[in-house]
C-alpha cells in the first residue's frame, strides 16, 4: 500500500537560521505514527509546513498520492489534514457547538446556519468521546480537559484522512487519556492516520505503530515501536548512547532520605472553597515536597492558598513558626515565597519583552538606585542567571517569545530565584519542556534546595514526583488524603495511593 | 437534555449577563418617562426621537461589528460628515441616486481602513484615526468648509418626512431593516459567527481555517457604509451637508456598543443590545428635555452631558457587578 504522506528533504530557514535541515516523514494509511524530539528539534516547524502555516524552502511532500503545496490551514483542512495544536486553538467565548462546527456548519436555505442541526451534530460527535455537556454553553466555561477533547472532536468531525495531535494529553487526567486513546484506536480502525506528537514516551508504546525521531532539524530515525525501548528513544533524541545514559540515571533528581528538622511551612486543615476543602502539609528546610494527584484534585488550589491568591475560609498556615495569612501575592513574595505558575503563557512571560526585562520584572524595585534602575547591576544579574541556568539565548535583549519553551521556563525560574525566595512553589515546572531542558531544570531545583531552601513541587508526571520529591502529599478531591515518605516512594505506591485515596505507606 | 427551541429567560441571562443591565436601564427609563411626562409615549415624541436617533443607531451597529472582531473604528463621525456633504451635492438627482452613492463613499472609507488593517498590518486604532483626520479634511475641502444646502426641489428631504404606509418615517424603516438584517447576519450566518470567532481569538480562527480576513474586511466596510447612511440621514434631516458635524460620534457609538454589553476586546456581544445602548443614550437627553419642559429645573446642554456621563457610568458599574457575580457562579461550579 502506498503511504498516505511522504515528506522528504524538507528544509526551512527563518532569517538565515535553519529550523529544518533535512527532515522527512512517512505515514501509512491507518497508522498511528509518533513524532518525537527535543524542543527545537523541528517538530513544530515540520507540522506547520504540513498544515500550510509555513511554506517549505525545499523538499517534496506527497499527500494521498498527489504532490502537495498547501498554503493555509484552510487548504490543509479541505485536503483532509486536521490539526490539534499544543496551545488550544479554539475560541473560549463562543459556544461548544460553534467551536466544533465552524468552517462547515450545517445550513438551511444555503446561508442561514441551522442551529438545532449544529447542536445535534455536536452532541453526536461528543458522545463518541463519552462527553455529555450543554453544547450551547461557552466553551470557556468547561475545564481544560473538556476543551481539549472538544478540539479533538472538531478535528475528527472534519472527516480527515490525517489527524495531527500535538501534545494532546498534556492537560488530561488518566481517565481522559483513556478516552482519547479510545478515539485514536477508533480512528485507526476506520482507516484514518494519526500523527501523534508527545513528550510522554510511555503513551507512545500504548498506541503508536511507528515513531519518527527528530534532532536539530533533521530526521534521525524511524522505528517500529515494538523494536524499540524508552531509553533507546531518549538516547536517539539526545543524540547519545543509550548505555551511557543508563549508567548515569535518567534524571539528576534523586530523592534522598535525609532527615529534616527545621519546619519552614506548616499548613493545617486549610480550605478556600469547593476545590480545596481540607489541605494539610509541612515543609522543611532543604526539602522538596511533591503534591500528587489527578487533574482537579486541588493541587494548584493548594499552591494558590499558600501564595495568597485565594482567601482561606478555614485552617491556618504557619511560616517559620509565625501565623501567616497572605491577603495577596505581594505579601507572600515579601515573605520570600515564589510561585511558578502552571500556565507560563498566560501568567508568566511577557512575550514581546526581552529576556532581560522578563527576568528582572519582579525585581525592579530592588534594582533602583537614586530613583533609577541600576542598568549595570541589572545586566550583571541577568548575565549571572543566563550563565548559571544555561539559558540559551543569542543575547539578553532577545524577545523571549523567540526562545524555546524550556528556555522560557528557565527565564521564569530565574525571575523567581533572583528574588531570593526561601520557598518556591513550582506548578508543572517541566510541562511542555524537552528532555534535556527538563533535566537541567530539575538540577536547578535540586541546587536550590541544597542551599537550604525548600520547594513544593506539583507535577502530573509521576516519574518526576517520585524521583524529585523527598515526600509526596497525595491529594484527592480537594483534600490531602495521604503522604508517602522516603524510603517507600515508588510510582506504584503513588498510583496505589491515588487509586485508593488512603495512606499507602502504613 | 435541554430543549434548545424554547426561549429560556434564565439561560439568556446566564449567557448574556453583560447585556442584562442595558435592558433593565432602558426599561426603567421608559417607565419613568411614561409615568412622569404626558406626551412621552405619544406618537410624535416616539417618531421624532427615533427619527433623530436613527443615524446614531446606524453607526452603533456598524461599530458593533468592528468591535466584535476585536477592532475599533474611530473614523465613523468624520465619514458621516463627509458623506452628508456627498449626499447634499448629489441631492438634485434624487434620493435613489444620492443615498446609494453616499453610502458607497462611506464603504470606500471602510474598505480603505480594512486594507490598512488587514494587509498593511496597521493597528485599527491608528489606521482609523488617520482616516478620521483624512475624512474630516476631505469633507472641509469638498465643501469649502460651508454647509451645503440640499436641493429642496428633489425628493431627497422627504426621507425623514415621508412615511411608509403613512405611519412610520422611512428613516426608521431603513434603520429597522438594517438592524434586523445585521442581527440575522451576526447570529445566523457563517460570516457573523466568523466575526465573533475572530474577536474571541484571531489566531485560533486562522488555525480553524476560517476566513478571517474576509470577516474583518466586511466589518470595516460595513461600519463605513453605516456611517455613510448616517451621513445621508444627517443631510436629509437638517437639509444640508454638514462638514463640521460628526465630532465625537465615534465615541457615542463606542459607548452604545459597550453599554450594550459587547466586550471591547471582541468575541462577545449583541446587535439588539447595541441598539438598546444607542436608544438609552438618546433617551437620557430626551428625558432631560422633558424635565426642562416641566419648568421646575433647567439643565443647560452642558449639564445634560454631565448627567449623561454619570448615567453611563452607573449602567456600566451595574453591568460589571452583574458580570462579576456571574463569573463567580461559573467558577464555583
Amino acid at each position: 500500500m502506498a503511504p498516505l504522506l511522504t515528506m522528504t528533504g524538507i528544509k526551512k530557514h527563518f532569517g538565515g537560521v535553519p529550523a529544518l535541515r533535512n527532515a522527512s516523514l512517512e505515514i501509512e494509511p491507518g497508522e498511528v505514527h509518533a513524532l518525537i524530539g527535543q524542543n527545537g528539534a523541528g517538530k513544530s516547524t515540520l507540522i506547520k509546513i504540513l498544515t500550510g502555516l509555513y511554506r517549505r524552502d525545499e523538499g517534496e511532500v506527497t499527500f494521498a498520492g498527489a504532490p502537495s503545496h498547501l498554503s493555509s490551514p484552510r487548504e490543509a483542512q479541505n485536503a483532509g489534514i486536521a490539526t490539534i495544536y499544543q496551545e488550544l486553538n479554539l475560541v473560549p467565548l463562543r459556544s461548544v457547538s460553534e467551536n466544533v462546527v465552524m468552517g462547515q456548519e450545517p445550513k438551511s436555505f444555503g446561508f442561514m446556519i441551522n442551529w438545532p442541526e449544529a447542536h445535534k451534530r455536536t452532541r453526536e460527535i461528543l458522545s463518541r468521546f463519552g462527553i455529555e455537556i450543554d453544547v450551547t454553553a461557552p466553551l470557556g466555561s468547561y475545564s481544560t480537559a473538556i476543551q481539549q477533547l472538544v478540539a479533538i472532536a472538531r478535528a475528527v468531525s472534519m472527516d480527515a484522512k490525517l489527524v495531527i495531535m500535538d501534545e494532546p494529553t498534556s492537560s488530561l487526567d488518566s481517565s481522559e487519556v483513556e478516552i482519547l486513546f479510545g478515539v485514536v484506536r477508533e480512528l485507526k480502525s476506520s482507516g484514518v492516520s494519526v500523527l501523534y506528537v508527545s513528550h510522554f514516551l510511555d503513551e507512545l508504546f500504548q498506541i503508536c505503530d511507528r515513531v519518527t525521531i527528530m534532532r536539530d532539524g533533521q530526521t534521525v530515525g524511524c522505528r517500529e515501536i515494538t523494536d524499540t525501548s524508552k531509553l533507546d528513544l531518549i538516547a536517539a533524541m539526545l543524540g547519545r548512547n543509550a548505555k551511557e545514559i543508563e549508567a548515569e540515571g535518567l534524571t539528576e533528581l534523586a530523592g534522598g532520605s535525609a532527615a529534616f528538622d527545621e519546619v519552614v511551612l506548616a499548613v493545617d486543615k486549610v480550605a478556600t472553597g469547593p476545590r480545596l476543602s481540607d489541605f494539610s502539609m509541612s515543609l522543611h528546610r532543604g526539602e522538596i515536597v511533591g503534591l500528587g494527584g489527578l487533574l482537579g484534585s486541588g493541587r494548584t488550589e493548594a499552591a494558590r492558598s499558600i501564595f495568597g491568591l485565594d482567601t482561606l475560609t478555614s485552617g491556618t498556615i504557619r511560616l517559620k513558626g509565625k501565623e501567616f495569612k497572605p491577603a495577596e501575592p505581594s505579601e507572600a513574595i515579601r515573605a520570600r515565597i515564589g510561585f511558578l505558575t502552571e500556565d507560563r503563557k498566560a501568567e508568566g512571560i511577557v512575550p514581546d519583552m526581552s529576556v532581560r526585562e522578563n527576568l528582572t520584572l519582579a525585581l525592579l524595585p530592588s534594582l533602583r538606585r537614586n530613583g533609577q534602575i541600576d542598568r549595570d547591576r541589572e545586566k550583571e544579574l541577568v548575565d549571572e542567571f543566563i550563565r548559571k541556568l544555561g539559558i540559551k539565548t543569542s543575547h539578553m535583549d532577545q524577545p523571549i517569545r523567540e526562545l524555546s519553551g524550556g528556555n522560557q521556563q528557565k527565564v521564569l525560574l530565574a525571575r523567581w530565584l533572583a528574588t531570593k525566595p526561601d520557598i518556591l512553589i513550582l506548578d508543572e515546572p517541566t510541562r511542555g519542556v524537552d528532555v534535556g531542558a527538563k533535566r537541567e531544570i530539575q538540577a536547578i531545583i535540586r541546587t536550590f534546595v541544597d542551599e537550604g531552601h525548600a520547594v513544593i513541587l506539583i507535577s502530573s508526571e509521576f516519574e518526576e514526583l517520585v524521583e524529585g520529591a523527598n515526600r509526596i502529599v497525595v491529594m484527592h478531591e480537594g483534600k490531602a488524603v495521604s503522604e508517602l515518605t522516603n524510603p517507600g516512594i515508588t510510582e506504584n505506591a503513588l498510583v496505589r495511593a491515588l487509586a485508593h485515596h488512603e495512606d499507602a505507606t502504613t | 437534555m435541554l430543549d434548545q427551541n424554547a426561549f429560556d429567560m434564565r439561560k439568556y441571562i446566564s449567557r448574556n449577563p453583560q447585556s442584562v443591565a442595558v435592558w433593565i436601564a432602558l426599561f426603567v427609563l421608559i417607565a419613568f418617562g411614561l409615568l412622569r411626562y404626558d406626551n412621552f409615549g405619544g406618537a410624535y415624541n416616539i417618531t421624532s426621537f427615533l427619527n433623530y436617533n436613527a443615524m446614531f443607531i446606524a453607526i452603533s451597529v456598524g461599530m458593533c461589528f468592528v468591535i466584535l472582531t476585536g477592532g475599533i473604528d474611530l473614523s465613523v463621525g468624520s465619514v458621516a460628515a463627509f458623506t452628508s456633504v456627498v449626499a447634499a451635492y448629489l441631492s438634485p438627482y434624487g434620493i435613489e441616486v444620492a443615498m446609494p452613492l453616499a453610502i458607497l463613499s462611506g464603504v470606500a472609507f471602510g474598505l480603505f481602513n480594512a486594507v490598512c488593517i488587514v494587509f498593511g498590518r496597521i493597528p485599527p486604532f491608528i489606521a482609523t484615526l488617520a482616516t478620521m483626520l483624512g475624512a474630516k479634511g476631505g469633507s472641509l475641502v469638498i465643501s469649502g468648509a460651508q454647509t451645503i444646502a440640499v436641493d429642496w426641489g428633489s425628493n431627497f428631504t422627504q426621507l425623514g418626512m415621508e412615511k411608509a404606509l403613512g405611519i412610520v418615517p422611512w428613516t426608521i424603516v431603513i434603520v429597522g431593516i438594517l438592524v434586523v438584517g445585521l442581527w440575522i447576519v451576526l447570529e445566523m450566518t457563517s460570516l457573523g459567527r466568523t466575526i465573533l470567532a475572530v474577536g474571541g481569538g484571531e489566531d485560533a480562527s486562522v488555525m480553524m481555517g476560517l476566513k478571517v480576513n474576509r470577516a474583518k474586511i466586511f466589518a470595516y466596510a460595513l461600519s463605513g457604509g453605516c456611517a455613510g447612511l448616517a451621513g445621508v440621514f444627517l443631510a436629509s434631516g437638517f437639509g444640508a451637508g454638514q462638514p463640521l458635524e460628526g465630532v465625537g460620534w465615534e465615541l457615542s457609538a463606542i459607548a452604545s456598543v459597550v453599554v450594550g454589553g459587547t466586550l471591547l476586546t471582541g468575541g462577545l456581544g449583541s446587535i439588539p443590545a447595541t441598539v438598546a445602548g444607542a436608544l438609552l443614550l438618546g433617551l437620557v437627553f430626551n428625558i432631560l428635555n422633558f424635565e426642562n419642559g416641566k419648568g421646575w429645573i433647567s439643565f443647560s446642554a452642558y449639564w445634560q452631558m454631565v448627567i449623561r456621563g454619570a448615567f453611563l457610568f452607573a449602567v456600566i458599574l451595574f453591568q460589571t457587578r452583574v458580570m462579576n457575580r456571574q463569573s463567580n457562579v461559573e467558577f464555583a461550579k
